[in-house]
């Protein structure tokens, strides 16, 4: 049982040498393990900051609160030792990283976040077995990290690699924007095995409520204005998706 | 360090803004036609004469001993000769006055001959272990007519030489030369590679420069007739107060030939300098040539320098392709934070980029070994600054 909490959280996106702007205003949020949070809200709302801001991206700045996972403090970890104590992030557009192989990448990530290195032939025999799972080709663990892969291969991958890590919280960001049904199917699926396989937190950060007919939401947050504006159940998504973000939108202005 | 940002352009300088061509303007074997160089020269600026150890004004005696090892499988015929061979007089013209001085001032040149038609079972591999003084050197690997082969040139050790080093491949001949300048730290090797490439033959290059003090490396190829087609690679890792210089000239004087030209370089550590310089001329009334050069660094640190001049000169509207590209750059931040945010610690993700970034280069070595060699001895460079 793993307790995610984000308390009093503001950032900065950081733009130039000396400019800045602030996009998280304060936001406040807790996710136990097995517990399914949807993120939803408009577009430039700063969904992917908060995400970004928890897994350490260099460009956004933490300047107020806290981030604890079972009441440890992870603002103050590098984002490799985020990843370490059990934070995930799905990235909206993961990075091409040229001539690292996926296969290399994912046996040194996962060396890394479990602390020792796999056995080569049971870890091999895992790793096929994850990408069968998510409809990936074998081929696809000998080319270069997300090099030249299309967007939904991009998305699966994340997904992968979610499967192998095995996080103690998963944010996952927009996870199922650019993807055609049968896609999201199968990366829905993947995030539902991750949810049943190991005790997880998971923030579902969408634009959308189509994903959550396959991930069903526990709770749904409006987010708005760099804070979360508005909570409720899963049905705060099928108001959401008859009334649009309009109501937010305008109460920020 | 996805893509390099430099666009390739093509440039058209006009007739007679610039020399004609500069192998016929600069070349010579007799080192009395050149002046002593006092670093301000075109061909001299990037270079720290200083630091030659009075190879650019050489007065002393050439009293250096090399150690020298070739295998060379069947089929290879290995002779030492001397200053009268005509054949060494062949390949082309030492373009600068330290490969003019070794051409005047070796002893005993060494050659190796690849019989007409003999596709080499294994590679040649010719181990050169300088110790200590300062020499002077004249090598020649001919293949003739339809030969192929692999060579390896391993140079260590210590002292300050110089020398030419000519590659003749006869028609439809195939040459790919491996060579390794992993000296130790304080050498200095000024060389020229004059390769003639005759047709329908081509001629693969691949450089490694790790060692040394100094490294002055200048890969000159000619083509003799159509068809001849050269691939110059390289690859170096310059750290604390090494200059590494890198002068290619592709002299497309003939229709219908093709060059491709790629290096690329790591710097890490306090007044780490590399040079690349790229010279294509495509010569007049010459059709059909498809030439491409570009270079690559990667400045791991702030206190290193990169001096990068990609240079074509084409006297010809008929061409097929030319372009020229270079970008130097650092450590692309969101890479490392992409392999960081799963949990791979800074330093592990900074060699994987790295040996990423080296990877597709150092696969062009036909050897496994040597590839596997190579990558470990950049790994030690790079942890000697971790």
């Amino acid at each position: 049982m793993t307790k995610f909490e984000i308390r009093g959280l503001r950032a900065d996106v950081l733009i130039g040498e000396d400019e800045r702007q602030e996009i998280l205003t304060g936001v406040d949020l807790t996710v136990n393990s097995n517990e399914t949070h949807a993120i939803m809200g408009p577009n430039g709302s700063g969904k992917s900051t908060l995400a970004y801001a928890i897994a350490g991206h260099p460009r956004y700045e933490i300047t107020e609160g806290e981030v604890l996972i079972d009441g440890e403090n992870i603002v103050e970890m590098s984002v490799d030792e985020r990843a370490r104590a059990g934070v995930f992030l799905a990235m909206q557009y993961p990075v091409e990283v040229p001539g690292v192989s996926m296969s290399n990448f994912l046996r040194s990530s996962v060396t890394a976040v479990r602390g020792e290195a796999p056995k080569l032939r049971q870890f091999s025999k895992e790793l096929q077995g994850a990408m069968k799972n998510l409809s990936i080709d074998s081929g696809f663990a000998a080319r270069g990290v997300n090099e030249g892969f299309s967007g939904g291969e991009k998305k699966r991958h994340e997904i992968l690699q979610l499967e192998l890590l095995k996080p103690r919280i998963a944010v996952l960001d927009e996870t199922d924007s650019g993807l055609d049904v049968d896609a999201l199917k199968v990366v829905s699926e993947g995030i539902n095995r991750a949810k049943e396989t190991h005790e997880m937190g998971t923030m579902l950060i969408t634009h959308y409520t189509r994903i959550l007919n396959y991930v069903k939401p526990d709770y749904v947050h409006v987010f708005a204005n760099g804070r979360i504006a508005e909570s409720g159940g899963p049905d705060l998504a099928d108001t959401l998706e008859s009334e649009g973000y309009e109501r937010f939108v305008k109460a920020g202005a | 360090m996805t893509s390099p940002s430099t666009e390739p352009k093509a440039h058209s300088h006009g007739l007679g803004e610039i020399p004609f061509s500069k192998l016929a303007t600069h070349g010579s074997f007799d080192v009395n036609d050149f002046p002593v160089p006092n670093g301000r020269e075109e061909e001299w600026r990037f270079t720290p004469l200083r630091r030659m150890k009075g190879l650019h004004d050489f007065k002393g005696e050439a009293d250096g001993v090399d150690k020298l090892d070739v295998d060379a499988p069947e089929g290879v015929t290995v002779e030492k000769v001397g200053r009268d061979d005509a054949r060494l007089r062949t390949a082309g013209l030492p373009a600068d006055r330290v490969t003019a001085q070794a051409h005047s001032s070796f002893e005993e040149a060494t050659v190796l001959t690849v019989a007409k038609g003999t596709a080499l079972e294994r590679p040649i591999t010719i181990e050169r272990q300088a110790q200590g003084g300062t020499r002077f050197d004249q090598y020649l690997i001919e293949l003739e007519p339809m030969a192929e082969a692999i060579v390896v040139l391993k140079q260590t050790g210590t002292g300050v030489r110089a020398g030419n080093l000519d590659l003749h491949v006869g028609e439809g001949a195939r040459l790919t030369l491996v060579s390794v300048q992993d000296w130790d730290g304080d050498a200095v090797d000024v060389t020229q590679h004059n390769a003639q490439v005759e047709k329908d033959g081509t001629f693969k290059s691949i450089v490694v420069t790790l060692g040394g003090d100094l490294v002055r490396l200048s890969p000159k190829v000619a083509y003799k007739d159509r068809g001849a087609n050269a691939e110059l690679y390289g690859l170096y890792f310059s750290s604390d107060g090494q200059h590494h210089e890198h002068r290619s000239l592709i002299d497309h004087n003939v229709s219908n030939t093709r060059s491709r030209v790629e290096y690329k370089g790591a710097l890490s550590g306090k007044d780490a300098h590399a040079v690349w310089i790229g010279d294509v001329i495509i010569g007049e009334g010459t059709t059909g040539t498809d030439s491409y050069e570009i270079n690559r660094n990667l400045q791991l640190t702030d206190d290193t320098r990169v001096d990068s001049v990609p240079n074509l000169e084409i006297f010809t509207g008929e061409v097929e392709g030319a372009g020229h590209a270079s970008a130097t750059g650092r450590l692309d931040e969101i890479h490392l934070f992409y392999l960081r945010s799963r949990g791979i610690p800074e330093e592990e993700a900074r060699r994987l980029v790295i040996r990423g970034y080296f990877l597709e280069l150092i696969n062009r070595i036909p050897i496994e070994d040597l590839r596997e060699e190579i990558m470990e001895k950049v790994e030690q460079k790079l942890a000697a600054h971790e």
